[in-house]
């Protein structure tokens, strides 16, 4: 599929190396001749230098007969003229990033149908979700939701002393007398698809799903905390630490937001709501971390710009004994030490981005066959979760799922029908209509056939 | 470096020779040269053996390429591609010296189209078409067609798409490399059998014809008769010039050309100007030249013949041009510089890198007369990076210094100014004949070996335009801290 990428900044390449390892035919778009020289050096993809709102340029590129256009600039404006302009020359579908609140807030709808675009992103606000599913449970270092929040598949660090490891998955499934399924576990640098022989071991990392009910009363049972953030630390005033804050006061939490520019810190404390302190002051001061009650928050969210900041400050964090840190880490390479120093929930706005994109771009290319609904890279995109809406002419409906010849390292993690979600055994069926969420380590899921052998 | 992998991808390209090898040996059985046949197939054994060894002891997961890998991959690929593609000629005992059939092999995979033969018309049939061959492979490049045909996941690969095209910015035309690669031999093949067609169309002869398609589509320029083209009917040699000028222009432009985008290609700057120089060298000429042939179809026929030759750089001749005046001779001389378009299979210095090299001379007049003012080189109305300028402007240099150090090193030949000056300049632009004893009429074969290699490998850094080669050359790249 062609696929055009206007501006190649930090998400920009995020999304255009995510396309390229999907196999698109992309091309990059940026003002800048350097930066277009260095992507071209290293991915397989063509680049033209220009401007995104110019006609030659995006003709140039190619975008008459492109099925997508990204719109990634720095700027919302340039990025939704550039996608008008490019659906009247001829573009199929349109996605800009749109991350200003205010047109986020009230006019997103108005302002999607009116300039035609196919989906708007915002990068900050999907990290801030992100993040606040998290601080929901925090017990997880990552959690996926699917379908409206029916389903969700969390990942949790297996600790010494939990009583799921050194017995088979299938004895602790009967121990606990519970309705989970373990789907995914990941030891060192591999990944597994588990099957009921499989033995867990401490320090392992595994993507558990349960229903919804089932989770919280799951994880007592297993031992581990699992009381709600109520106290939370944001440090930077960034884009997502605005919307977190709304979305954690709306939640009823109590959030203290530290920022150190004058101004900035000034002009939060106007839009965020009244449970909200803000606090002017260099988050990178351990005093001061400490004078405003590190010690007693339930959580620590690092958002600063800085990656490194980031990392050491959430390491000091978690030294002082906060129950949940998170960081965010946008630098891939980074991403990986950060996880060796002890760091479990790391977000990254760039890869949630590109994910999406992706997920859209995959939908796309299978508009006949059962639709990925949502597609997420899990355990250092080693395995893929995929949400699938089963068509009619799915071959294996009906039939139940211990006699479907699924492939290996693919295991059905979920079914919901009717928005009740489904932890799936052996004697259950796929009807037509349900969403089927799919683990699969290794390969590629276009459609929902391709699970079958 | 990583050298591992590029000893891989040599193997890759030791592999597809072997294979290439296998269609001169098809003709060697229709013609019934079992000798040849022999000498084919031993070497094809001997470049699949080299290939598969490489490629199963250093086949390695680890295929990060960086710009010095690609150089490196393609100077080495050419110069193992000469030496195997030799092994023919001097076991069948047609070309018994081995520097000989090294320069031989060399100019044909440069598209130089410069021999040593001393008689084309006894050579096998067979052997004929493999010299032909080569010029076919190495006019758009053989790891054009390895990225066309074998599957590479890194897209890195674009170095080596770089080292091998002619011109100062090769861009690509589709999003990936291998379409890319592909569309242009697609081009280049129905460009290719367009010309026999129309070559048989005027009655030539099956063989000559594919001979002088592969010859004039890769700019090559080996014939098969002692008077190369000037033999054949006048339709003929019309068609093999403007084919020589079809194969001279960027393949870009046929690309956007089948996309229906003809305004793009009639604002093409370069386009122009080569067509301008081809037209106002080819009227002087034939006024020169008029007195000789007393006949203004004549005279102009084998002007625009000579030009087109000279310019695209493939060398084919239907006059012979030492015979002209010196107004004429001198003109054909510098023609010999300049080469075709960028992107084409054409050798010499090609045209963008002129208009470049005279638009940033302009400027930098222009600035000294306003110092202040700001200046940029802009071509088809784009402003060319300064940094591309500036790599133009060197490279012209360094160019210019390889054929002085060629010149200097083959004068001490008892052959003379002219003839030592023309072979230098035509064998770096990888034009074929020069003036004096290597013109249209004569050959290299006078030349010492030590001449002969030296000659053989200015052809390949002409080809490679200089810098892979001496990148790769550089000890630096060598020193491998890590393996």
């Amino acid at each position: 599929m062609k696929v055009i990428v206007v501006g190649c900044g930090k998400i920009g390449s995020t999304i255009i190396s995510s396309l390229v390892d999907e196999g698109h035919n992309v091309v990059a778009v940026d003002t800048d001749p350097q930066v277009i020289d260095n992507l071209t050096n290293i991915y397989d993809i063509m680049g033209v230098c220009g401007s995104g709102t110019d006609c030659d340029t995006l003709k140039d590129a190619g975008v008459e007969n492109t099925d997508l256009i990204v719109a990634v600039t720095t700027l919302d404006e340039l990025n939704m003229l550039c996608c008008f302009i490019a659906r009247k020359m001829g573009a199929m579908h349109t996605i800009a990033r749109i991350r200003k609140p205010e047109y986020n807030m009230n006019n997103i709808g108005f302002l999607r149908q009116q300039l035609d675009l196919s989906m708007s992103i915002n990068p900050e606000h999907l990290a801030a979700e992100e993040i606040y599913n998290i601080l929901r449970l925090p017990y997880a270092t990552k959690i996926e939701t699917f379908s409206q929040r029916n389903f969700e598949i969390v990942e949790i660090i297996l600790r010494e002393g939990s009583p799921m490891i050194n017995s088979r998955l299938m004895d602790i499934r009967s121990k606990f007398n519970q309705n989970f399924l373990v789907c995914l576990v990941q030891r060192g640098e591999n990944v597994y698809i588990p099957d009921g022989n499989f033995v867990l071991q401490s320090g392992d990392k595994i993507g558990l799903t349960a229903s919804l009910g089932e989770m919280q009363k799951l994880m007592r049972s297993l031992g581990v905390e699992t009381k709600q953030a109520k106290k939370v630390m944001l440090l930077g005033g960034s884009r997502i630490a605005y919307y977190l804050s709304h979305m954690l006061s709306y939640a009823g939490s109590s959030v203290k937001l530290i920022e150190k520019d004058e101004e900035k810190a000034d002009s939060l404390s106007k839009t965020v709501s009244a449970k909200t302190v803000v606090i002017n002051g260099d988050g990178a001061q351990q005093e001061l971390l400490l004078e405003e009650g590190l010690s007693n928050t339930d959580a620590f969210v690092s958002l600063t710009g800085m990656d490194e900041e980031n990392i050491l400050i959430s390491i000091f964090a978690s030294v002082s004994k906060v129950p949940k840190v998170v960081a965010k880490i946008n630098r891939r390479e980074l991403i990986g030490m950060a996880e060796k120093l002890g760091l479990d929930s790391i977000i990254s706005p760039r890869k949630i981005a590109a994910d999406v994109i992706v997920r859209y771009a995959r939908a796309l290319e299978n508009s006949k066959g059962s639709n990925v609904e949502a597609l997420y890279k899990v355990m250092d995109d080693k395995a893929e979760v995929l949400e699938f809406k089963v068509s009619g002419d799915f071959s294996g409906i009906n039939i139940p799922i211990k006699d479907l010849h699924i492939k290996k390292n693919i295991i059905i993690g979920g079914i919901i029908r009717n928005r009740k979600a489904i932890i799936p055994s052996g004697f259950d069926k796929i009807e037509a209509g349900d969403r089927v969420i799919v683990v699969a380590a290794g390969g590629r899921l276009n459609d929902l056939s391709d699970i079958l052998q | 470096m990583n050298r591992r992998m590029v000893l891989y991808r040599v193997g890759q390209i030791m592999c597809l020779e072997a294979v290439l090898i296998l269609l001169p040996l098809l003709v060697s059985l229709i013609y019934k040269e079992f000798f040849c046949t022999a000498a084919f197939g031993i070497s094809a054994a001997g470049a699949a053996v080299i290939g598969t060894v490489l490629i199963f002891v250093f086949k390695d997961k680890d295929n990060v390429m960086f710009a010095k890998e690609g150089f490196t991959i393609v100077s080495l690929a050419w110069v193992l591609l000469s030496v195997i593609g030799a092994l023919p000629f001097v076991i069948s005992g047609e070309i018994p010296n081995f520097a000989d059939a090294f320069f031989e092999t060399a100019s044909g995979f440069t598209t130089t189209g410069a021999s040593i033969l001393q008689d084309v018309e006894a050579m096998s049939r067979s052997m004929l078409f493999w010299r032909s061959f080569t010029h076919w492979i190495g006019g758009m490049g053989i790891l054009v067609l390895v990225m066309a045909i074998i599957p590479t996941d890194s897209g890195r690969s674009i170095h080596i798409m770089r080292a091998e095209m002619a011109g100062p910015v090769i861009g690509k035309l589709v999003p990936k490399i291998k379409d890319t690669a592909k569309i242009l031999y697609y081009i280049y093949f129905a460009l290719t059998i367009l010309e026999v067609v129309f070559l048989l169309l005027g009655g030539m002869p099956v063989f000559d014809s594919v001979i002088h398609a592969l010859g004039t589509a890769g700019t090559g320029g080996y014939g098969i008769k002692a008077d190369s083209i000037g033999g054949y009917s006048p339709y003929l040699q019309w068609v093999i010039a403007i084919f020589m000028v079809i194969f001279a222009v960027n393949f870009n432009l046929y690309y956007i050309l089948l996309l229906k985008k003809f305004g793009v290609v009639l604002k093409n700057l370069e386009l122009w100007v080569f067509l301008g120089i081809v037209m106002v060298s080819t009227v002087i000429i034939s006024i020169d030249i008029f007195p000789i042939y007393e006949n203004a179809g004549d005279s102009v026929r084998n002007s625009f013949f000579q030009v087109t030759s000279i310019m695209s750089t493939t060398g084919y001749s239907t006059a012979d041009f030492n015979l002209w005046p010196s107004l004429s001779r001198s003109i054909l001389f510098v023609l010999m510089f300049l080469g075709g378009c960028a992107g084409s299979t054409a050798g010499g210095l090609k045209i963008s890198r002129v208009i470049i090299l005279v638009k940033s001379a302009w400027n930098d007049i222009k600035q000294q007369l306003h110092p202040r003012s700001v200046t940029s080189v802009k071509i088809d109305g784009k402003a060319i990076d300064n940094n591309t300028t500036r790599r133009v402007n060197i490279y012209f240099f360094v160019y210019m210094v390889l054929i002085l150090v060629v010149f200097l090193l083959i004068s001490f030949e008892s052959f003379g100014l002219e003839t030592n000056l023309t072979a230098a300049v035509s064998c770096v632009n990888n034009v074929g004949p020069g003036l004096g004893a290597v013109g249209p009429a004569g050959n290299y074969s006078g030349y010492s070996d030590f001449s002969t290699v030296v000659l053989a490998l200015s052809m390949i850094l002409g080809r490679l335009e200089i810098f892979p080669f001496l990148l790769a050359l550089n000890p630096h790249n060598w020193v491998n801290k890590n393996k």
